[in-house]
């Protein structure tokens, strides 16, 4: 019989597993590997927070990157201007994208589907006007540089700064990994996904649908501003040239391509942001190219891996390595409940854009679902 | 639940990533005082935006110096090194730039990143390069913030810087544009934005009548222009990129404004301009739209075919660059390449990042080559050119006139003219003082 | 007076081309509830085709032709190969479909034209009117523009109102099962509806091309808008698209005009979120029935 543990400790214990995990692999990893290492856990926190948001309660976000950009700016000025230690002002980042996510998400509460994307586009859009707006206080198009963060003295003088950003995303990326997957089994992960399954039926049970899609979406936000502001400790900038709209939609993309909803997924996704521009580099100047068509090869392969990913898996890289070992497991004779749900076609009647229906059944939170 | 639930499956994968990582890639060896360097070749890295809004042009430049480079190592290179130069894509944004330069320099082991183009992105590696004592050579931005030799020992300006060019065209628009209406529309950074504070220098606040910024990425001009118009400015200057300077004045064709137009040498190159107003000429000139604007120019026109520099870089570019244009991003890179040259020529056989360093602080000034002025390059001083010569579009390509004029950064500097000679190119390799 | 007039026409002729995206947008929307994020570069590619054309020394009209012709099949096409295998998955996956449509056609284009922007000629002159000595911010091109939008918006709603064909397209979006059992070709019908927005989006391609150059980034801030504008709209109604872009047009000139060019993305912004929160489904939507 399989051992069942107390969900609780199951985070914790998935949790240290991934702190252990992620200092083995920077103690191992070169200097820029670190740097890689970095970035890709700076962007799990702000895809874990999305693919809760999305994924689980059913509203889409085309805003994140912008939501990441006031994290990142706060930190950077409270660092650059205040001088505030290191864990002040990415605690401050985050709090500042919550605040703001709060309010984006009131305004936005009505809003369903593609009216919500749309919302949520422009906001990415129109946010990182504010520092052309103000350049005295956020530098305009140049943006805010800030002085690298130094590893404390107790790891030695010789300890490169690479290997510090990486414990210091890794870090964040720990908490995050704790707090959503508690969020996810909660009570509230569950209000998420009764919203998100029929909204009139959840308010017939007494949610509040306002109040826990705010909730789901003040969360993200937070996510995605500690994403931002410890994206700003180890680039050691804020600057609007690097929260585009691309950004906000590279979000989205990888939180669908890793697997809607799990996060596993967001760690898939993360290392798919991170992983595929270097890999499409390298293959477009392995062949001797014009310029023309070298530099524009990774981007033509970008384009083409997402729509091969999405019609091959579609329920992403971590729905397809949940099938792969549904089928090792089928294999070695074990009965196991796959969740197949009956079969609800798209588009009819729930929000669009918005919903995730039952048919989805490998998503990792509806067998979150069924063990709980 | 079990331990071989999906989402432990789905951690342990990570972790694997993780050690295939570690296994596939480089260890993390420090870096040896110079690497990058060996007895036939040196390799140097550069970012540059090859895709996105803002390749057009831009993108042209670092192929071109990489021709030149070619050029050179046809005939055995430069102390018998032979230069490499090995460019990225940061799509202008600066997250990009940060991990590309951490790339060549730390996985590629670059000697020193080359003519890295941009402010907004450059800025965000400058310290990281400096404190890691890696060669930043000839940034391709004219931002004045390169110019500090005392805190940025290793990063080095190129172009004459945008307050030095404001100033001088400031200066010309004083002197026979006197009493009339200026009216300046400028991108909304540190190219436009110095280019108005040089122009402010010179002409009296008073006379400045309307001054309008747009944002890089839109592209309705059209608020701007007619601000332009209603404030009855004669005189319009042009802080712009080419679609820019294209775009304005499809705006004043159809409002009917027809100001005076002096242009930045960054926005007027007229092969470039000129195919982007190519639709509108009804079958004349594309550049009839701009004929008649001043401008300035550091480096010979491309148009004047006559001059042995212009001479040498269309015969480089047509044998190794010959899918671009031959426009003024060709003739930026391949000049740019040049410098570079001399300068590893004058650091020596023994090359090391700290004595190229050095040559370029203490001969730098000296270097002559296809720039019509010297360059600014001291122990405390690493500008780049210090000046311009005027020129006006007359038959659709750039003429200059009135000889070159050197100046400093700041209000009180007067502008005087260079008399100096250009030389003439060497017959193969590079040549030094 | 004359800034007013100038922004205000400055409004139109640049709402227009909003417009003329939303409908775009909206066709696809309303015909098989996916939000084509491709659509820029559909419309980048086909303008791309006709600029081509034009360069090798066709004549503007045919090119025009061959631009929407080109566009009509690059829809089917797309609908037949990609979007036809994420109908029945989770929604969002048509969505990043799209978005990997959309870099790859950027980034082919990119390979086979060229990084470099070009000039597209203009259908009509784009001198400004004369009026009382002064010219306007308005030449006859922008007339040009806007009457053909219009006339394709009111084409499109009779289309999609009064004949049999819109009915069918309509009935195959909204209920296919049903449309099914009475006859209706479903699959066709998806087909057309992905054709036809792609004709429009070309469309709008080579009337703004002029105005914008043509080059592989240089419609995505015409994406934005006029998406922008098909929310603010209402995604399901062609008269919203096309009101919708007219008064974002007209909104954001006046604030690029009055109040500076880095608050217009702020401006679109808030007029969006006011809109949305007084009419969450934009404001020339049908009120939806609430299934319980």
């Amino acid at each position: 019989m399989t051992a069942r543990i107390p969900h609780g400790l199951r985070s914790v214990a998935i949790a240290l597993l991934a702190a252990v995990a992620l200092f083995v692999a920077s103690e191992l990893l070169s200097e820029y590997n670190d740097l890689q290492l970095a970035t890709g856990c700076y962007y799990f926190a702000a895809l874990a927070g999305l693919t809760l948001l999305t994924g689980l309660s059913g509203q889409i976000s085309l805003g994140h990157g912008a939501l990441m950009a006031v994290g990142a700016y706060t930190t950077a000025l409270l660092i650059g201007n205040e001088h505030w230690p290191l864990l002040g002002a990415i605690l401050a980042g985050t709090a500042m994208a919550a605040l703001v996510g709060l309010a984006l998400g009131a305004a936005a509460t009505r809003l369903r589907g593609p009216y919500l994307a749309g919302a949520t586009l422009a906001f990415a859009v129109g946010l990182p006007a504010l520092a052309e707006k103000y350049p005295g206080t956020f530098g305009g198009a140049n943006g805010l540089t800030i002085e690298p963060p130094t590893p404390p003295s107790f790891l030695g003088s010789e300890f490169p700064l690479e290997r510090w950003e990486a414990w210091v995303a890794g870090i964040g990326a720990v908490v995050v990994l704790l707090l959503a997957g508690n969020l996810r089994r909660s009570g509230m992960g569950r209000a998420f996904r009764a919203i998100r399954d029929d909204e009139i039926a959840a308010s017939l049970c007494g949610y509040s649908v306002a109040r826990v899609q705010l909730t789901a979406f003040v969360f993200s936000a937070a996510c995605a501003g500690l994403g931002g502001a410890m994206l700003a400790v180890v680039l050691q900038l804020a600057a609007p040239g690097a929260f585009q709209l691309q950004l906000s939609l590279s979000l989205l993309t990888a939180i669908v391509v890793g697997g809607l909803g799990s996060l596993a997924g967001a760690a898939w996704g993360a290392a798919f942001l991170v992983l595929l521009p270097g890999w499409s580099n390298d293959i477009a100047h392995s062949f001797s190219l014009s310029t023309r068509v070298s530099s524009n090869l990774p981007l033509a392969i970008y384009g083409a891996v997402l729509i091969a990913v999405m019609l091959a898996w579609p329920t992403g890289i971590q729905g397809g390595v949940r099938a792969a070992s549904s089928r090792l497991r089928r294999m070695r004779g074990r009965r196991e409940a796959t969740g197949q749900r009956g079969s609800d076609p798209i588009g009819r009647g729930q929000g669009p854009v918005a919903s995730v229906p039952g048919s989805d059944a490998a998503l990792s939170n509806q067998r979150g679902d069924q063990e709980s | 639940m079990t331990v071989r639930s999906p989402r432990t499956w789905a951690v342990g994968c990570m972790c694997a990533l993780g050690v295939v990582l570690a296994a596939g890639c480089g260890s993390s060896s420090s870096s040896s005082s110079s690497p990058g360097v060996n007895a036939t070749s040196i390799t140097f890295g550069t970012h540059q935006p090859l895709t996105g809004p803002a390749a057009p042009g831009y993108s042209e430049i670092a192929p071109a110096s990489k021709a030149f480079f070619e050029y050179l190592n046809s005939q055995g290179g430069i102390n018998g090194r032979k230069i490499h130069l090995i460019y990225k894509d940061d799509e202008y944004n600066p997250s990009k730039t940060v991990t590309v330069v951490h790339q060549l320099v730390l996985q590629e082991k670059v000697f020193g990143i080359f003519e890295g183009l941009g402010t907004p992105t450059h800025t965000k590696v400058v310290g990281y390069l400096n404190t890691s004592k890696v060669p930043d050579i000839f940034v391709a931005s004219g931002c004045p913030c390169w110019d500090n030799g005392t805190k940025q020992p290793y990063t080095f300006g190129w172009q004459p810087n945008y307050t030095i060019e404001g100033k001088i065209l400031g200066q010309y628009i004083k002197q026979h544009f006197a009493g009339k209406k200026v009216g300046v529309f400028y991108q909304d950074d540190d190219f436009g934005n110095g280019g108005l504070t040089g122009l402010k220098y010179e002409v009296p606040a008073s006379q400045i009548v309307s001054a309008q910024p747009y944002q890089p990425g839109g592209t309705n001009v059209a608020p701007q222009i007619s601000a332009l118009k209603a404030a009855g400015a004669q005189v319009l200057v042009d802080f712009t990129v080419p679609i820019y300077t294209a775009l304005g004045q499809l705006t004043s064709f159809t409002l009917g404004y027809k100001p005076q137009l002096v242009v930045s040498n960054v926005g007027i190159d007229p092969t470039t301009v000129g195919a982007l107003l190519k639709s509108f000429s009804k079958g004349k000139a594309g550049s009839e739209l701009i004929e008649g604007a001043i401008t300035d120019g550091y480096l010979p026109s491309t148009a004047d075919l006559s001059n042995p520099w212009v001479a040498l870089f269309k015969k480089v570019h047509d044998k190794y660059d010959a899918g671009a244009p031959f426009d003024g991003n060709v003739e930026y890179g391949m000049a740019t390449a040049y410098t570079l040259a001399q300068s590893l020529q004058l650091a020596g056989k023994d090359l090391t990042r700290a004595k190229l360093v050095e040559a370029i602080n203490e001969s730098g000034s000296k270097l002559r080559g296809p720039g019509l002025v010297p360059f600014r390059y001291s122990k405390t001083v690493h500008g780049g050119y210090g000046g311009t010569e005027m020129g006006q579009i007359r038959g659709g390509k750039i003429v200059l006139f009135g000889g070159p004029l050197t100046t400093e950064p700041d209000e009180s500097s007067a502008i005087t003219p260079y008399t100096g000679t250009q030389p003439a190119p060497p017959s193969s390799g590079v040549s030094v003082p | 007076m004359t800034r007013f007039i100038d922004l205000t026409l400055n409004g139109i002729s640049t709402g227009a081309i909003y417009a003329a995206v939303a409908l775009a947008l909206v066709i696809i929307w309303r015909s098989t509830r996916i939000v084509n994020f491709a659509q820029g570069g559909m419309l980048m590619f086909t303008t791309f085709i006709a600029s081509a054309l034009i360069s090798a020394g066709v004549g503007y009209w045919l090119a025009f032709v061959v631009a929407l012709a080109s566009g009509f099949v690059l829809g089917a096409v797309v609908e037949r190969l990609l979007m036809r295998h994420v109908m029945g998955k989770p929604p969002l996956n048509a969505v990043i479909v799209a978005f990997g449509l959309l870099i790859l056609l950027e980034a082919v284009a990119g390979m086979i034209w060229g990084n470099t922007p070009r000039s597209f000629p203009p259908a009509f002159s784009i001198r400004g009117y004369s009026v009382g000595g002064t010219r306007l911010l308005f030449s006859p091109n922008d007339t040009f523009i806007v009457l053909v939008v219009l006339a394709s918006a009111l084409l499109l709603a009779l289309l999609f109102r009064r004949t049999t064909l819109g009915l069918r397209m309509r009935a195959a979006a909204f209920a296919p099962e049903v449309a099914r059992l009475l006859g209706v070709r479903v699959g066709g019908m998806l087909t057309l509806g992905w054709a036809l927005a792609s004709l429009m989006g070309s469309l709008a391609g080579v009337l703004v091309a002029p105005s914008v150059f043509v080059g592989p980034n240089q419609f995505d801030p015409i994406l934005v808008f006029g998406f922008t504008a098909a929310v603010m709209g209402g995604l399901d109604s062609p008269a919203g698209a096309v009101i919708g872009g007219l008064l974002l047009g007209l909104a954001l000139s006046y604030v690029g005009g009055y109040e500076g060019s880095e608050l217009v993305t702020l401006a679109a912004l808030v007029i969006l979120l006011l809109v949305l929160m007084v009419r969450p489904q934009g404001l020339f939507s049908t009120p939806r029935e609430r299934r319980v």
